[in-house]
């Protein structure tokens, strides 16, 4: 357009057109800009602040007080209710609790998931139906989950009381035993979650240049070295983000708590949100409840920022 | 999103590592591996299944084979008693609401974002996206206050409108990438016909974006549908409980009798895993694409 503009002065009209448009449709943007984004932003926007954002505010506010959540808060108690929190044992193994799943998670389940996915995408007869049995516990409820596996762990009706019976042994009840309850817990959310990361790396996976590794083929690379020098640095973004989403899960985990021990046996289950319920909600201990829910956002805004700027900066 | 929807892992031209056949060895150690951990995944479900066809003392003697007798009637009692239906109309009723709403409070405030440059919508945007950061438990009392000082405790709008605030950022943020990916030409284009923006909004942008519509869709509906920390702070009666309440009142009922509570589970994630097999592809593309996305 302009090219012609200014290499053929002579021919205006064809240069002039476009201007006339774009005029045109300046215009129209300007008259119709503002109806749109005051009918369409505010429901959003309302809803978003009132129920979001306000209450997480509020929650910095009641947090110095000791209310339980009729009339106003009145009763000013500064910092105590966060100092109580961080005397509280229970609290400290919820830290421990949440660090742990993490670690299972680095440890256990991506590896397990990033094996899955190096052979459901491998030529295979049945991928599509493996991939959708270990797809399957993602999308259950969290509290479903956790009502079959207490089934499962139980030590008198359950399948790990009838494979301890088989071999005459005593059946352990391991959600009862605070020194077990969190590795048993552990293990079900490496059997509910590890299909959805499996799907993550099967993702990634597809993404990786096959070209590159006919390349390694070429140069007569072994299966195994092929996976670890080729395939494993090109996931390094899947496994960031994978890891990413293993540690947000970690400090939402409260729905599948529930059923299968309730952040018992004394305490030693509980995550950051059942201590929040157990110590805060059903006690109606707005001031201190409030005061758990500031922490649990500065851990999660201080770990999604951090996290984000160290490892997914390239990604 | 395209690229896990379409995906074939059984596809050998895509698969990586297919420049050479498997060897047979290769193979059986890959099925082995692949058949254990599918064992591991389906024995704990059909293990439930059948153990709410037993009686509880042959679920004692017998947690992992076929039922001696098969009882029938503890599914049946389920089936036929109201409970079971009013909860998962009510769970179905709360899922829709938040469905639609996310929808349309999303895509509207996303085609702002995706086509309108305003004073402060960037930081308006970034706004929106502090959302994405914190569960919603960590402000879940003063949000039960502020429901309770709106009259909305124990009714379905105080357990919708705080999933739909929540999921705001979510769609808000899957819907503007999307809609940013539209051709522009559209845009000029109904422009200079003299469409003005809402228009354009319902003829031109919702068509195009079935498959995102899709994607935020199932993202909020298996949330919803599976919710249990908003239900149960927000609602009281018994009558207004979604499923998973439901399974945890009802495990407190029956906590002698796992047969029934067996039978109970079974039933009311019957309907997921019959949704998840009939439209297995679109859920696990949807789960999985817009988390990575958001």
């Amino acid at each position: 357009m302009s090219m012609s503009e200014t290499t053929m002065p002579g021919r205006t009209y064809s240069a002039a057109r476009p201007r006339a448009t774009l005029q045109r449709r300046k215009r129209s943007l300007k008259h119709s800009k503002w109806p749109v984004l005051l009918l369409f932003l505010p429901p959003a926007l309302m809803l978003f602040t009132v129920l979001v954002i306000l209450p997480m505010g509020e929650a910095a506010w009641y947090s110095f007080y000791n209310w339980n959540g009729y009339g106003l808060p009145e009763q000013w108690v500064g910092w105590r209710n966060y100092q109580l929190i961080f005397r509280n044992g229970a609290f400290s193994q919820a830290l421990i609790n949440n660090g742990m799943i993490v670690v299972a998670s680095i440890l256990i389940q991506i590896p397990l998931a990033l094996w899955l996915a190096t052979m459901i995408s491998s030529r295979i007869h049945g991928a599509l139906f493996f991939r959708l049995i270990f797809f399957l516990p993602y999308v259950l409820a969290d509290v479903a989950a956790g009502m079959i596996w207490r089934f499962v762990y139980d030590g008198d009706f359950g399948l790990v009381g009838g494979i301890a019976h088989l071999f005459g042994a005593e059946p352990p009840y391991w959600l009862a035993d605070r020194d077990t309850a969190m590795y048993a817990i552990l293990g079900v959310v490496i059997w509910k979650y590890f299909g959805f990361h499996m799907m993550l790396f099967i993702a990634g996976l597809q993404a990786i240049d096959k070209s590159v590794l006919e390349a390694a083929d070429i140069d007569g690379a072994t299966g195994f070295q092929k996976f670890r020098l080729v395939t494993l640095p090109l996931l390094g973004s899947t496994v960031r983000l994978s890891v990413f989403f293993a540690v947000v899960g970690s400090l939402q985990l409260f729905d599948m708590i529930m059923p299968l021990t309730g952040g018992g046996p004394s305490n030693s289950t509980q995550t950051m949100v059942t201590f929040l319920y157990n110590f805060g909600v059903t006690r109606m201990q707005v001031g201190f409840g409030s005061a758990v829910g500031v922490v649990l956002f500065v851990i999660c805004v201080t770990l999604a920022f951090s996290y984000k700027r160290i490892f997914m900066r390239h990604d | 999103m395209t690229d896990i929807a379409t995906s074939q892992p059984i596809d050998a031209a895509t698969a990586p590592g297919s420049g050479r056949r498997l060897r047979t060895a290769t193979q059986i150690y890959m099925y082995v591996a692949l058949i254990l951990v599918a064992v591991i995944v389906v024995v704990p479900l059909i293990s439930t299944a059948l153990g709410g066809f037993k009686t509880l003392s042959d679920l004692r003697g017998n947690p992992f084979g076929m039922p001696t007798e098969w009882q029938w009637s503890n599914y049946g009692d389920i089936i036929v008693s109201q409970r079971y239906w009013l909860q998962m109309g009510n769970s179905l009723v709360i899922a829709v609401l938040t469905v639609f709403l996310t929808l349309a409070f999303g895509a509207m405030a996303a085609f702002c974002f995706a086509h309108i440059r305003f004073f402060g919508s960037d930081y308006l945007l970034n706004y929106f996206l502090i959302g994405l950061m914190f569960p919603a438990a960590t402000a879940i009392l003063p949000l039960y206050i502020r429901i309770r000082d709106l009259g909305l405790v124990d009714t379905y709008w105080g357990v919708v409108l705080p999933q739909v605030a929540f999921g705001t950022g979510m769609s808000i943020m899957l819907f503007r990438n999307y809609f940013r990916n539209l051709p522009s030409e559209l845009f000029d284009a109904a422009f200079v016909d003299g469409c003005g923006y809402m228009r354009f909004f319902w003829h031109v942008t919702l068509p195009l974006s079935r498959p995102i519509i899709a994607t935020v869709g199932i993202i909020s509906f298996v949330g919803s549908w599976n919710s249990y920390i908003l239900p149960l702070i927000m609602l009281n009666s018994e009558s207004r409980y979604p499923w998973p309440l439901g399974i945890m009142i009802y495990r407190g009922e029956f906590n002698t009798e796992w047969q029934l509570v067996l039978a109970f589970i079974t039933l009311t994630i019957l309907p997921t895993i019959i949704v998840f097999f009939l439209a297995q592809k679109h859920i696990i593309a949807g789960l999985t694409a817009g988390a990575v996305k958001s």
